[in-house]
Formats: structure tokens, C-alpha cells, sequence
């Protein structure tokens, strides 16, 4: 902690109140199960981190999955996309090294050309953080609604413990005045450090990372600080929240800091999906928000935490509307793409992640 | 000849410390024995690690720790011999005093392990081993345990399950001991549940490599400040042996002989029998080394060193009580650390400071540690001096 700032003026606040005008989710509808990443690796044994992840499919890729989780947060909010001024992509699985995938986005949503377009890079926050930057883009008056979307095709190397839980799948929020908000978003806090957890090194096809040191000095230490900070400058406690979704990479980690922050079992389970479709990297907290305002009710406050490695977290209080009500059920909810369900085994994830040698 | 005290002692919690560099973990245990030594100067460190060049692409810890302390100037080496650094370096500090060259000396072991993980961790471990005819075929320490655990399970006709009470027992004692990397005792079905890592081999049955650090100061007996607050623990002698660094090169792998013959040795030179040994911090790096080291150590028949993890011989009140606060498999294995981490925990025993592991009127120690499959062995000795001995001692 930076202990000479005054605590009011850690939090990012807007000149203008901003709010989420429209929310979408996407997961694809293959599975993996968990144990079948056993039966290759480990001969079955030991334990998992989750149940299944979620695979995308073979034609596939991060830009499809934003274009479909942005499609339904227009809906939802029922904004023209000429209104859009921004439509910023944050991923660790772009498409391409260089070329955005915002622009393929953006072309297919109609936000083109009197837009920004940008592809954000901070590993699973890099969504958190297109959307702090487009509630300053927003909050400036520099645009009226600024689409911040988070959406990972996740990388495991075979046999790699992250080859259990690198799932798919992610979510996009139209941004724009508090006013023309399901949720308004009352204050974010950012926590950086440069810490070496996990990294993929440019042309590495699979990312690396330091084993037991992602957790206590990366993931914990950071989500920590960045909830600490933005509760106590906001004069919050975990009781004042309905709602807590934290950047989940595996089962026990958000358990584990949901209850070391003082949170319950139950304000943590709408947005806890990370068993049933793994770790969406860029998309893993957001799309625990998006499951949390599927069912959130007027007046309910929401924290959500993500956490990116490198590192750092990217910390929000929101505060649920009443259009709420009339918006949600615009389009899919987070558990409609859950249950949209087709189960492969290994051998199928192999040729549709391309881990199999062809030439 | 004067007799060779541990007049400070002091130590680092071992464990993962992210934060903590090789020559800080160092320093704070420096800093804690210098303290209880109560003031006395070293003119000499000995600085005992396994891995740092490897590990943290760094040699010449001698200058580097000396420096780092504050010491710049005094005599200054590292001395390595894989997991029995620890004890090779306690050795060379009580040469040092012993022969006149010094009259205090501090020895610090110092692992720095967390600076590197997976293969090169691996590899750097394997450097141990004989590089041309074991390391090159890929075996590493703990599949070559395993490979003796098996022979031994053959040949004894030992339990499989028998082996749990070395675990249980480590880490029942490491539970109370705040320096402890694993404070937590574990049961006997979680023992049976415990993933394979090298069959026979499981995950309860290895110590962890982590970080740590651990000093002791060295004096001659009559230099000790007036006032010195502590009850008198000398080191009454000291040992070492080696055998054949490459395993298959013995006619009886199962025959950790220089475990034996740095034992002897060392019982010998202080004038006991094992019998009159109230503890022994052996080097259970895998619980079947425990079973091997009390064989040769002579608390048990070849082959029979599994049945004192049966019935309590080896728990605190047994007839001869191992890994009192929690040995490597509960303490944690800090690498070249080891064997200075064995002198701090005798001589908290011998000085009656061990809490709630206090062995009841512990007067001699015995430690241990081994480099490799005993390649490497030595073994010390320590001993509480009674009331008349606190008295000036003279020198002869």
C-alpha cells in the first residue's frame, strides 16, 4: 500500500457516474472434464481443480466469442452501436500478435469507423482493465458508451497443471452514463506490482509460470491489497455487499480469499462458475459478474476483484438499478451457455486445440 | 584442549520465502545467534550451502555473507558437501577452534532454494549425484530412494505401512515448532492416502526442499561473557566419513556405511555408547533413510530399523527419540542448511528450551546429516556440561 495517499484519493472515480449499460456473456458449449486430463496425464490419480472447462470449438476464436458476448450486451441495452466510441478487446489469446481483434469486433457489431478500437494485454486482467479505461473514457465525457470485453481461449501446455482448468469462454459490458445503467459502478481501485508469476514469451505457444509462486505473493497478496484498499476507502465492509466475485483460476482460490476478506459461501456462489466451465483468463471474473447480475436485484452492491498475473487486480463496487429488471432477460443468461453443454474426451480436445502435430 | 561450546544459536523459519533473498535469509539467522551469544565476536565464518551456484548463479558466499553482515575482513569459505554441508561446516568450525586457529567462529548454513523451479531445480539437485554414471541417466535422489526402499522392503520383508510412523512422528514434533516449514501433525490414513511420487515412494514419505538458514557461534569454553545466560552445551566430538558417491558402486546398498563409521567415530571420541545418547536428529530427507540411518547408527539390527516407527521407540519419550521438532520430512529440508538446523534444535534441547518437545534431562545429543545416500556423513555430538563445568574450564 502506498500509505501517502489519502485513501479517497486511491479510488478511480468518474467525473461523471458511470454504470454498465448492457451485459453479455459467452461460453462455448464443449467440456472437458477434468478427469480426463487425469487419465492422460496422471494415470487418474491426484486431485482436480474443477469438474470441466469449457472448450471452444474449431471455428472459434477470441474474436467470434467477443462479437457473440458483445452481441448480447447491446441487447440488453438496446443502445445503437453507432453511439459506440470505443470497443476495446482485453485477451491473453488474441488471434493475432499483430492486427486487433477489436477491429474485427467493432466492424461485426456495426460500431465502425467513428470508433476507437484496442486490444488490451495483462493476462486475466487485461478485461478488468479495459473496463476501468472505458469508465474514464465515459466518465470524461469523451464518449457516451465504450464496450470493454474480456475473452480468453485459454493456453495449457499438455500435461501442465493449467492444462486442467485453461478453459473459454468470457464477457463484454457496454459502459456508459449511470443513468442508462442496470449497474452503476460507484468507484475501482487498482493494485499493481511487477511480479513474475506467469508469462508467455512472445512466440511460446504455451504460457509458463512459477508454480506455488502464483499463489501467496501473486494471486493472494494482490486480490488481497486491491479489496483492502477499495473497501476501506469507500467505508465498506464484506456485510454492505449481496454480491462478491473474485478472478477465479481453480475452485479453492476465490474460496479461499472470499473467506481470509471476510466473505460468505453465499455471497460468492452466484459468481463462482470456474468448476463447471474452468479458468476464462481475461473473462474469469467478469463472467462471474455477468452470472451475478443475472440474478441481482435493485439496490444490491457487487465487489468483484479480478486478478491478472505480472501482476496486479483491478478492484469495483456496484450498485444494481432497476432497469435491471427489464434488461436481463434481452438475451442469454451466463447459466443458459453453462447448460448448453457436449462433452468430449481428450482426444477430441487434442485435435480441436490443435495440440496434435499435422506437419 | 579447550572444550568447543555453541555459545549462540539461531535460526530462520524454513519454508518458501518469495521475498528473501539467499544473503538476507543469512543474515537474520546471523543476527539471532550473535544475540544469543550475548556480544562474542567471530573471527572466522563458515558458510554451508549446497545449491546457490546452481540455484542462485552464485559462488563465493564466504565474502558475500561476511560482507552482507558486516564482517568485511575476517576469514570467510564456504564449505559444501551436498545435504551434509551443514555438519561438514560445523565440523570445520570446531577444527578451527579445537586446533587453536580461532576462538570463535561462526557457522551459518544458508539454502536458497525457491530461486528456481521444476527441471532446474531438478538438475541442480542432481549435481549431488555422480554426473557421469547416475545423474546422466536421468535418476534423481528420490527415485534412487525409492529404489532402496524397494530393496529394503525385499529383503526385510518390512511392512509397506510400517514406514508411516517415521512421517507421523516428524511431523508431530514439527507441529510445535514455530520454525517448522509443515506445523502440523498428519495421520496415519492420510499417510496411506498420500499420492505415489516414486513407487514405493510417497509424498509423505520426502521432506520439501525449501529456503532457510541457521547459525550457531562457536567458542573456546573460558572466552565465554560474564553473565552468559544460557546452561553450557559443548560440542563433544565431531566426525566425518565418506563412501562411494555412485550407489551402484557398493557391494550392499542397504549399508549406509558412512553413517556407521561417522557414528562410531564420533561416539568413540566422546567416550559414550549409544546407549547414553538421550536424542538423535538423524537426516530423514526420505523416511526410508531414517529407517537405514538408525541401522547404522546401531539403534537397530540391519533390517529391523522400521519396527522402532512401531511402538514409540523413536517418539519423544521412546527409548531414543528422532526429529524432535520435526526433522527434515516436518521442519523441511533446507538443503546445505540442514546440519547447522540439527545443532540449533540439540542445543535446544540441551539447554531444556525445547518447549513442549523438551526431551526430559536430554544431556547428549547425537546429529547427523548426509550428503546424498550417505556418501557423505557426519556426525557431532553435543553435550550439556553440569553446574561444576559451568565453572572456567581449563585448557590442556
Amino acid at each position: 500500500m502506498n500509505e501517502e495517499l489519502p485513501l479517497e484519493g486511491l479510488l478511480l472515480k468518474p467525473s461523471r457516474p458511470v454504470g454498465i449499460a448492457g451485459y453479455g456473456a459467452y461460453v462455448p458449449r464443449y467440456r472437458l472434464p477434468a478427469r480426463e486430463v487425469a487419465r492422460i496425464w496422471t494415470d487418474g490419480q491426484g486431485g482436480l481443480p474443477i469438474k470441466e472447462k469449457a472448450v471452444p470449438g474449431l471455428d472459434e476464436d477470441v474474436a467470434t466469442m467477443s462479437i457473440e458476448a458483445a452481441r448480447n450486451a447491446l441487447k440488453r441495452a438496446g443502445v445503437s452501436p453507432s453511439r459506440i466510441r470505443a470497443v476495446w478487446v482485453g485477451s491473453e489469446s488474441h488471434p493475432y500478435a499483430v492486427k486487433p481483434t477489436s477491429t474485427i469486433v467493432a466492424e461485426a457489431i456495426g460500431a465502425v469507423p467513428n470508433v476507437q478500437a484496442a486490444d488490451w494485454q495483462f493476462a486475466c486482467k487485461a478485461g478488468t482493465e479495459a473496463m476501468v479505461a472505458a469508465v474514464g473514457f465515459v466518465g470524461s465525457n469523451m464518449a457516451d458508451y465504450a464496450l470493454a470485453i474480456g475473452m480468453d481461449t485459454a493456453q495449457g501446455r499438455p500435461g501442465d497443471a493449467l492444462e486442467y482448468t485453461a478453459g473459454a469462454g468470457g464477457a463484454a459490458f457496454l459502459l456508459g452514463p449511470a443513468e442508462d445503467s442496470l449497474a452503476v459502478i460507484e468507484s475501482a481501485y487498482s493494485y499493481v506490482t511487477d511480479t513474475p508469476d506467469f508469462w508467455r514469451r512472445a512466440y511460446a505457444k504455451y504460457p509458463e509460470h512459477g508454480q506455488r509462486f502464483t499463489g501467496e505473493p501473486a494471486y493472494f497478496t494482490h486480490i488481497t491489497e486491491a479489496a483492502e484498499a477499495i473497501l476501506r476507502a469507500s467505508g465498506a465492509a464484506p456485510a454492505d455487499f449481496r454480491y462478491a466475485v473474485f478472478h477465479q483460476p481453480n475452485t479453492k482460490f476465490p474460496q479461499r480469499v472470499a473467506a481470509q476478506l471476510g466473505f460468505t459461501e453465499e455471497q460468492i456462489a452466484a459468481g463462482l462458475l470456474v468448476p463447471l466451465i474452468g479458468n476464462t483468463y481475461a473473462g474469469a471474473a467478469i463472467i462471474g459478474l455477468t452470472a451475478i447480475l443475472d440474478e441481482a436485484q435493485p439496490g444490491d452492491r457487487i465487489l468483484m476483484v479480478s486478478f491478472g498475473s505480472g501482476a496486479g487486480s483491478d478492484a469495483f463496487i456496484l450498485r444494481v438499478t432497476k432497469l435491471i429488471n427489464e434488461r436481463r432477460d434481452r438475451a442469454p443468461r451466463t447459466q443458459d451457455y453453462i447448460d448448453r453443454r457436449i462433452e468430449i474426451d481428450y482426444a477430441m480436445y487434442a485435435r480441436m486445440r490443435g495440440k496434435l502435430v499435422m506437419e | 584442549m579447550a572444550d568447543v561450546l555453541i555459545a549462540g544459536i539461531g535460526q530462520s523459519p524454513v519454508g518458501e520465502h518469495w521475498d528473501l533473498s539467499l544473503r538476507e535469509l543469512a543474515l537474520h539467522a546471523i543476527q539471532a545467534a550473535q544475540q544469543d551469544a550475548g556480544g562474542l565476536q567471530p573471527q572466522i565464518v563458515i558458510v554451508a550451502n549446497m545449491l546457490a551456484p546452481l540455484l542462485s548463479n552464485q559462488a563465493h558466499l564466504g565474502a558475500l555473507i561476511a560482507d552482507f553482515a558486516g564482517m568485511s575482513g575476517i576469514e570467510a569459505f564456504t564449505v559444501e558437501a551436498a545435504g551434509a554441508s551443514g555438519g561438514a561446516a560445523l565440523r570445520a568450525g570446531y577444527l578451527a577452534i579445537a586446533s587453536g586457529q580461532a576462538d570463535v567462529a561462526l557457522v551459518v548454513g544458508v539454502e536458497k532454494f525457491t530461486d528456481q523451479i521444476g527441471a532446474s531445480a531438478e538438475a541442480a539437485l542432481a549435481s549431488a549425484a555422480d554426473s557421469d554414471f547416475e545423474a546422466v541417466h536421468g535418476i534423481t535422489s528420490t527415485a534412487q530412494a525409492a529404489l532402496l526402499m524397494r530393496r529394503y522392503l525385499h529383503e526385510t520383508g518390512a511392512p509397506r505401512q510400517a514406514f508411516a510412523g517415521f512421517s507421523i512422528t516428524a511431523h508431530a514434533n514439527a507441529a510445535s515448532n514455530p520454525n517448522a516449514m509443515y506445523p502440523k501433525p498428519i495421520s496415519a490414513s492420510a499417510y496411506q492416502k498420500a499420492s505415489l511420487v516414486s513407487e514405493p515412494l510417497n509424498l509423505l514419505d520426502i521432506a520439501s526442499f525449501a529456503d532457510g538458514a541457521a547459525a550457531v557461534i562457536l567458542a573456546r569454553s573460558d572466552l565465554l561473557p560474564a553473565g552468559y545466560p544460557h546452561p553450557l552445551v559443548r560440542i563433544a566430538a565431531s566426525s566425518m566419513a565418506t563412501d562411494t558417491l555412485a550407489l551402484h558402486d557398493r557391494p550392499d546398498p542397504l549399508d549406509f556405511q558412512a553413517a556407521r563409521l561417522s557414528v562410531e567415530r564420533a561416539l568413540w571420541r566422546a567416550g559414550i555408547a549409544p546407549d547414553q545418547v538421550d536424542l538423535f536428529e538423524l537426516y530423514d530427507a526420505y523416511s526410508i533413510y531414517a529407517a537405514l540411518s538408525l541401522e547404522a547408527a546401531g539403534y537397530a539390527a540391519r533390517g529391523q530399523g522400521w519396527q522402532l516407527a512401531q511402538n514409540g521407540d523413536i517418539s519423544l519419550n521412546g527409548a531414543i527419540p528422532i526429529a524432535t521438532l520435526g526433522g527434515l520430512k516436518g521442519r523441511g529440508n533446507p538443503g546445505g542448511a540442514t546440519g547447522v538446523y540439527q545443532a540449533v534444535e540439540a542445543s535446544l534441547q540441551l539447554r531444556g528450551k525445547a518447549g513442549a518437545n523438551q526431551i526430559a534431562g536430554a544431556r547428549r545429543a547425537l546429529i547427523q546429516c548426509l550428503g546424498g545416500p550417505a556418501s557423505s556423513a557426519v556426525a557431532h555430538v553435543l553435550e550439556r556440561l553440569d553446574d561444576r563445568s559451568a565453572s572456567r574450564l581449563t585448557i590442556d
